[in-house]
């Protein structure tokens, strides 16, 4: 990050959007820049920035982009709201604010020499599509390569044609299941536990990592420990309101956890005996 | 119908059968096929069989007025498709379209029906098995109804 | 701060007038309490006749009312609404503007720093815990709020140690009060018996000490400091209200289904007042506001409550839409979730929250009902 950033959390740095594709009907991705053209510092897969429109407002999306590429920054966003519609109509050249990264991130070094079982819904791919370029770059680093990914329908689809390329590669499997399927749909349709029946899986000697909706999550990791994975080796990336991203408004609390510093990415074990709490 | 016995003996759903009882449900099965696009059964039809699939994809349909055709779920390799054979009133719920070509084994349910109600035993364990099977498909089910991944609105 | 402690003084109630004119000299800008809309705020004090002379305050849930005096004390009552933190963090501030300018945008950096250092004249035991707790909370952590480091730099303390407390006061159950032990660069107990009206002061920093070198002052007999003692013990045992703070996260972290939570929710009017006027609670709110034009933007912080419906908002929903889950919520994260998260306890026992409940909703209360309510929690 820039030294603004450094000297002051809450100051965003100007960036520049370099480019803008459109995944889905409602999500976008979008390439930013360093409008001074330096190179930003890096970031772990898992953490996540403070993305500002001007006079709008300011939202926290998980960078999904490539960590070992420097000089950019890559958020695919999903567009629910007022803020979000705002940043995901922005143009090329276009400024936008950035803070951060912030957060705690996947755990890579856990994962070493391990095969990596990634399990996503939805949107949730996209916090981890950095941990696929990790494994994928470093390939003889990890062990196999497992994906699950679970979306609404065909059309929700995210990063189709890295999906087809990363099928493609050894050691790795990519199964896709959408909940909705058209009859021009081959593939699979169920949710995305349904899935695991098809995977090769090695719980002893996996890291299982999860992002999704909260419900998709639990449903994942009652279906991990059935498959044998133990509670220490399942990862989740939790949400919630956040506004200063640095522990200071108190929006982001789980219990006695802040998301935005404590996590997002935490350990199963640890915030099991919250996941069952509603409303907590 | 020796290769036959083998091959049902090692599937999962019927593991634990004692022979006698393994015996009593090869008694009732045979090897089909389906090519892809090709119905294996229709909404509102009797249902006298059940399939152990064991190679292709079979999607299960539901066609409403007004709506296109939507597929609720489609089962693989290890699934067993159907099970309202089982119970009355012993009709099918959905279609079951073959998505792929697909190869499964397929159970007589008439036949397995009459022998659950002279051996107990026999009932029980398929009883057991497919209430197992039903769980699981309850549980996805749900989970697939909360519609996650949709766009909610704002409250 | 260190702390030099010199032998005790006492100096006389005009003295007061004395002290302020000192700090006003030395470029302090002098907060203290003073009587405004029928209630005791802190405001800019320039004169020892804008003190509260003679006045009191009448706590109970719910209530509060100011009364005469029969005597002249000047910290003749307990606590205001307000707290201290309204000046170290403050309900509204600038955080940045920004202007537009091709495309793109520059942030104009904003000075938020006080023009003059504080000085706080009358701070309460309980208070000074609870500066203490926001200086853990926002400067203690890996980032730091620099608004808070800038406006807490430099401020000159000046304890009024307390001699009476208020039915809703349990400081001492929470160990904070009613004497402040460390902390302050002078405290002053105020004694008003017929050998004068006059004030034991002792000095917990070198900065204090020097001041209080510029003071006419005596050295305090032993008979004073005794009295000093006592009138600070006799307000601890004049306490109605207490927390049992054993084993209290452990308590409210398993009984997150506990029915005292539904009954606390039928009275709850989740208005935040008890938010509002807690010493401790640091929540804020980030609001990026632009003009008419669209080329000019600022980003605002104001205090926020996680009573409010919208704090827990992710799209689509909140997550705590129930009033009973927000009231859990608060209650939880002051007495247990801060152990966890700062080290202490959110709570300085200074009963705001239960004086300007209007719903009487005490905190004690609730603490008392789950320990003792069982299971069923009928109470």
């Amino acid at each position: 990050m820039t030294t603004a950033a450094q000297i002051d959390p809450m100051m965003p740095a100007a960036y520049v959007v370099r480019q803008v594709s459109k995944e889905t009907r409602d999500t976008f991705t979008l390439t930013l820049g360093p409008e001074d053209g330096g190179s930003n510092g890096s970031f772990q897969p898992g953490q996540f920035s403070m993305l500002w429109v001007f006079g709008v407002g300011e939202l926290p999306i998980s960078i999904s982009g490539d960590p070992s590429a420097s000089g950019k920054l890559v958020y695919t966003v999903r567009s629910v709201g007022e803020a979000t519609h705002s940043l995901i109509s922005r143009k090329v050249g276009d400024g936008v604010g950035v803070r951060g990264p912030f957060g705690t991130g996947w755990p890579l070094e856990a994962a070493r020499g391990r095969d990596v079982v990634i399990a996503a819904g939805g949107i949730g791919l996209a916090p981890l599509r950095p941990v696929i370029y990790e494994v994928l770059k470093h390939r003889s680093e990890y062990g196999r390569l497992v994906v699950l990914y679970g979306s609404r329908s065909p059309q929700d689809l995210l990063y189709r044609k890295e999906l087809a390329a990363w099928a493609r590669q050894r050691d790795t499997q990519i199964l896709v299941t959408v909940d909705y399927g058209g009859l021009s749909w081959r593939g699979h349709v169920g949710v995305v536990t349904t899935l695991f029946k098809y995977a090769r899986l090695q719980p002893q000697q996996s890291v299982a990592m999860v992002c999704g909706p909260e419900i998709m999550m639990r449903f994942v990791t009652r279906e991990l420990q059935t498959h044998g994975f133990s509670r220490n080796d399942i990862y989740l990336s939790m949400e919630r309101n956040m506004k200063c991203a640095v522990g200071f408004c108190g929006h982001c609390q789980y219990g006695p956890l802040f998301i935005c510093k404590d996590g997002p990415v935490f350990r199963y074990e640890q915030i099991r005996p919250m996941l069952e709490k509603y409303e907590l | 119908m020796e290769t036959l016995e083998r091959i049902i003996a090692e599937q999962p759903f019927f593991a634990g059968l004692e022979p006698g009882v393994l015996e009593l449900v090869t008694g009732c099965a045979s090897n089909v096929r389906f090519d892809a696009g090709a119905y294996i059964f229709k909404e509102g039809d009797e249902a006298n069989e059940f399939y152990l699939i064991r190679g292709g994809k079979v999607a299960l349909e539901l066609f409403a007025p007004q709506r296109k055709p939507i597929i609720v779920e489609t089962l693989g390799v290890g699934d067993i498709l159907g099970w309202s054979w089982l119970i009355p009133p012993f009709h099918w719920k959905f279609f079951a379209r073959a998505v792929e070509d697909t190869r499964a084994i397929a159970l007589d349910g008439k036949c397995l029906r009459t022998k659950c109600e002279e051996n107990h035993d026999l009932g029980y364990e398929m009883v057991k098995r497919f209430a197992h099977i039903i769980e699981r498909r309850l549980e996805a089910t749900r989970f697939q109804l909360m519609d996650v991944y949709g766009a909610r609105k704002r409250a | 701060m260190s702390s030099r402690r010199t032998q005790n003084a006492v100096m006389g109630a005009v003295q007061l007038r004395k002290l302020i004119e000192l700090l006003a000299s030395r470029g302090y800008e002098v907060l203290g309490p003073t009587v405004r809309d029928g209630a005791i705020v802190y405001d800019r004090i320039e004169s020892a006749s804008e003190l509260p002379v003679g006045w009191t305050d009448e706590h109970k849930p719910g209530q509060y009312r100011l009364k005469r005096r029969e005597d002249e004390a000047v910290f003749g009552y307990v606590v205001g609404p307000q707290s201290w933190k309204k000046y170290l963090q403050p309900a509204e501030v600038r955080l940045w503007s920004a202007e537009r300018q091709d495309g793109t945008f520059r942030i104009l950096n904003n000075e938020n720093q006080p023009k003059h250092p504080f000085a706080f004249l009358g701070v309460r035991a309980c208070e000074l815990k609870a500066i203490g707790i926001q200086d853990r909370v926002l400067l203690g952590s890996q980032y730091r709020d620099s608004i808070y480091g800038g406006r807490r730099e430099g401020v000159f303390i000046i304890v009024a140690q307390c001699t009476q407390s208020a039915e809703t006061c349990f400081c001492a159950s929470m160990g904070t009060g009613p004497r402040a032990e460390e902390g302050f660069d002078l405290a002053l107990t105020e004694l008003l018996s017929p050998e004068g009206h006059r004030f034991v002061v002792e000095a917990g920093s070198d900065q204090g000490a020097e001041l209080l070198a510029e003071l006419q002052t005596t050295p305090a007999t032993e008979a004073d400091q005794q009295k000093a003692s006592e009138a600070v013990e006799a307000a601890a045992r004049q306490q109605v209200r207490s927390i049992d703070n054993n084993g209290i996260k452990e308590l409210l972290y398993k009984n997150f289904e506990h029915p005292r939570w539904d009954h606390v929710a039928a009275r709850c009017l989740t208005c935040a007042n008890c938010t509002m006027v807690c010493p401790t609670c640091f929540c804020t709110n980030v609001e990026d506001v632009s003009d008419v034009t669209g080329e000019h933007a600022e980003r605002w912080r104001r205090w926020d409550s996680c009573f409010t419906l919208a704090f827990s908002y992710i799209h689509g929903g909140s997550v705590r839409t129930s009033s009973k889950a927000r009231y859990r919520q608060w209650m939880t994260h002051k007495l247990a979730a801060w152990i966890d998260q700062f080290g202490s306890s959110g709570c300085v026992g200074c009963g705001r929250c239960i004086t300007w409940c209007p719903a009487g909703i005490d905190i004690t209360e609730e603490v008392r009902a789950m320990r003792e309510g069982g299971r069923h929690g009928n109470t």
